[in-house]
């Protein structure tokens, strides 16, 4: 599994899960090669809640960790996420999204993009998150979630689906960077020095307050320095697609249809979800006035879309919520349909 | 003069938040005691609970990790698991063991993961304002069982000495109480015994304390430490209820003999 891979020449040393379709692949991946490192630890958890609590104390004593699941496994590990945040600890969290909401089904969805890119559990805070399109984004965003997550102390996670982890697509593993990481944060006893300690409770408001001044001003240095996009057939095109993921894959397939057809229409795709390439899409906008989005949920990146371009575009949408992911030549349809070349997008939201 | 009495260096010089008589500061003392003497403060970590001891690392002058409520064990298995020549302890109550955590607690012990946990029963949710524990006893009146606790509504007190104690994974467990200078003589050298089953690499112990809410329970410290022997360790006998190397040691004398 690629992801699992990744993750360990990018120096994991700690996996904990709990099996959940469609992501069991890497646990099971981990359960056999990151054992077989030295110091590497796999732990199959009794649950989502402890994977996520074992990876922040992994964490906290100096291993770079990691944990995965699918939706329903992902809404377990909220309470941990955002103490991570608050306690400002490294770790990396994939969510092989699935149909929802509820135990919904096992089919590619991309409903979590909210709960993903707004932090997902409770408090003021931010989680970076990141969304492959290819086997090979699969392994290089792994790397780098691990870079990002120690860099900012902070939890990164890889938004992708099920799909994407049945891919069969060649892959190149790019060096490791070495880790980064000062040793005042990791807590390993004290020695004969001062004492630490790393919480999340902060009684007093003012400095709880300011606790969360501190974390923001930390995701606006974030927002402003690693949004990532991919442009594709944007210079000459008069109608913009906008999708993610996989998402952003069944776009390509249906922009290449398009264009034998003499329609010019290019991809945005988001590679960061959070922080979302904002600035970046309101370019486009000065030169290009119609946008479609296409999500696999009922419109959820939409929103982000909106925030950038209302006002400067027009915003069609289509979405495939629940687990049925449509043809690129469904979308194709669904593009001359919405779209009109003198009156632009017809059905704009 | 000789210094007979003092503050144990594994404690910071703060005044403790507890209410009066509460068994947490008692606990907290025994546990800084027993890593001095041991010597082992400079490679302890711990992990304090949501629950009255959430400060807890405002008096363990030790490296300390808080976690969310019930999940001690969790983090504590993180921590051991990465490093696991330091002395990690997880310090709980018993609604963060044996309701919210029983799951992490239950598995960490099942794992036999090489950890401490100091189990603070005080019948009650102490922090929240004294609602119905798991370990409340029959007829026990708090803010959630106002008429007294019924177990046809509410189910029994949960002996989680006697449950952890038939997991394999796990080497001592032993009920003490913080009511009597004698009581708490035997508390500190069951934690004693505790982590150096630890330091020995034997696996997971745990040390329960029957340990007073006066302010919750709506008594004098005085009577709190009476309720104590009078009803709750009818609830929960105090003794060891597991001692691996000791049953180890007895063991190899039959075998010598
Ligand atoms: C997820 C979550 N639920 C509820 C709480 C509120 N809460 C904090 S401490 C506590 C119970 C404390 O009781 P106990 O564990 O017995 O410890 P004590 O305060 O008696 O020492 C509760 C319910 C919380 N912090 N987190
Ligand atoms: S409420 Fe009870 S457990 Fe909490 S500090 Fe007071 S006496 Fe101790």
């Amino acid at each position: 599994m690629v992801i699992g891979e990744a993750a360990i020449r990018a120096g994991c040393r700690f996996y904990a899960g709990y099996p959940i379709t469609p992501q069991n692949e890497i646990p099971e991946y981990m359960a056999e090669h990151l054992r077989q490192v030295e110091g590497g630890v796999f732990i199959q958890s009794e649950s989502e809640v402890a994977a996520i609590h074992m990876v922040a104390g992994a964490s906290a004593a100096g291993a770079r960790s990691m944990t995965s699941s699918s939706s329903p496994g992902i809404s377990l590990k909220q309470e941990g996420i955002s103490s991570l945040a608050a306690c400002q600890l490294p770790a990396v969290i994939v969510n092989m999204m699935r149909g929802g909401p509820g135990l919904g089904n096992i089919s590619p969805s991309q409903g979590d993009y909210f709960q993903a890119t707004r932090g997902g559990g409770h408090g003021d805070y931010r989680v970076i998150v990141l969304g492959p399109a290819t086997a090979q984004e699969m392994a290089d965003l792994t790397m780098d979630a691990f870079t990002l997550a120690d860099q900012y102390r902070t939890p990164v996670m890889i938004l992708a689906d099920g799909m994407m982890g049945q891919m069969m697509e060649p892959v190149v593993f790019k060096e490791p960077q070495p880790r980064v990481y000062p040793e005042i944060y990791i807590m390993k006893g004290a020695g004969a020095g001062k004492s630490k300690f790393i919480r999340g409770l902060i009684l007093d408001p003012l400095d709880m307050e300011e606790h969360n001044w501190t974390l923001d001003r930390k995701y606006q240095v974030i927002a402003r320095k690693e949004t990532r996009h991919e442009l594709y057939g944007t210079d000459d095109a008069e109608l913009i697609l906008v999708a993610y993921g996989t998402g952003a894959r069944i776009a390509k397939g249906a922009i290449k249809r398009l264009r034998n057809t003499g329609l010019k229409v290019g991809l945005f795709r988001p590679i960061t979800l959070w922080p979302f390439p904002t600035n970046e899409l309101r370019d486009l906008a000065k030169k290009v006035e119609n946008f479609l989005v296409f999500e696999l949920s009922t419109g959820q990146m939409l929103e982000d879309v909106r925030l950038a371009l209302q006002g400067f575009a027009r915003i069609g949408f289509h979405g495939r919520p629940g687990g049925v992911v449509p043809t690129p030549a469904e979308l194709a349809n669904v593009v001359t349909r919405q779209y009109d070349r003198k009156q632009g997008i017809i059905e704009h939201h | 003069m000789k210094k007979v009495f003092g503050r144990p260096k594994s404690m910071k010089a703060n005044i403790f938040h507890y209410c009066a008589g509460c068994g947490h500061s008692i606990a907290h003392r025994l546990i800084a005691e027993v890593i001095d003497e041991l010597d082992i403060r400079g490679i302890t970590i711990g992990v304090p609970p949501a629950g009255c001891a959430v400060l807890a690392y405002n008096y363990f002058d030790v490296d300390m990790i808080e976690a969310q409520h019930g999940r001690g064990p969790a983090m504590a298995t993180g921590i051991k698991r990465v490093l696991p020549d330091r002395i990690v302890f997880s310090y709980q109550g018993d609604g963060d063991l044996a309701a919210i955590g029983i799951a992490e607690s239950f598995h960490a012990a099942n794992r036999g993961e090489n950890i401490t946990v100091i189990f603070i029963n005080n019948a009650v949710y102490g922090m929240t304002g004294g609602q119905m524990a798991p370990t409340s006893i029959l007829g026990q009146k708090t803010t959630t069982s106002p008429t007294g606790r019924q177990s046809v509504l509410e189910g029994h007190p949960i002996r989680v000495s006697e449950i952890f104690s038939l997991l394999p994974g796990t080497t001592y467990i032993e009920r003490c109480t913080v009511n009597s200078p004698a009581s708490i003589l035997r508390t500190k050298k069951a934690i004693r015994k505790a982590f150096q089953c630890q330091i020995d690499g034997l696996g997971f112990s745990l040390i329960e304390i029957l340990s007073p809410c006066p302010t919750n329970w709506k008594m004098t410290p005085v009577d709190s430490c009476r309720w104590i022997d009078e009803a709750m360790s009818k609830e929960f006998p105090l003794g060891i209820l597991k001692d691996v190397p000791a049953e180890q040691k007895k063991g190899e004398r039959r075998h010598a003999g």
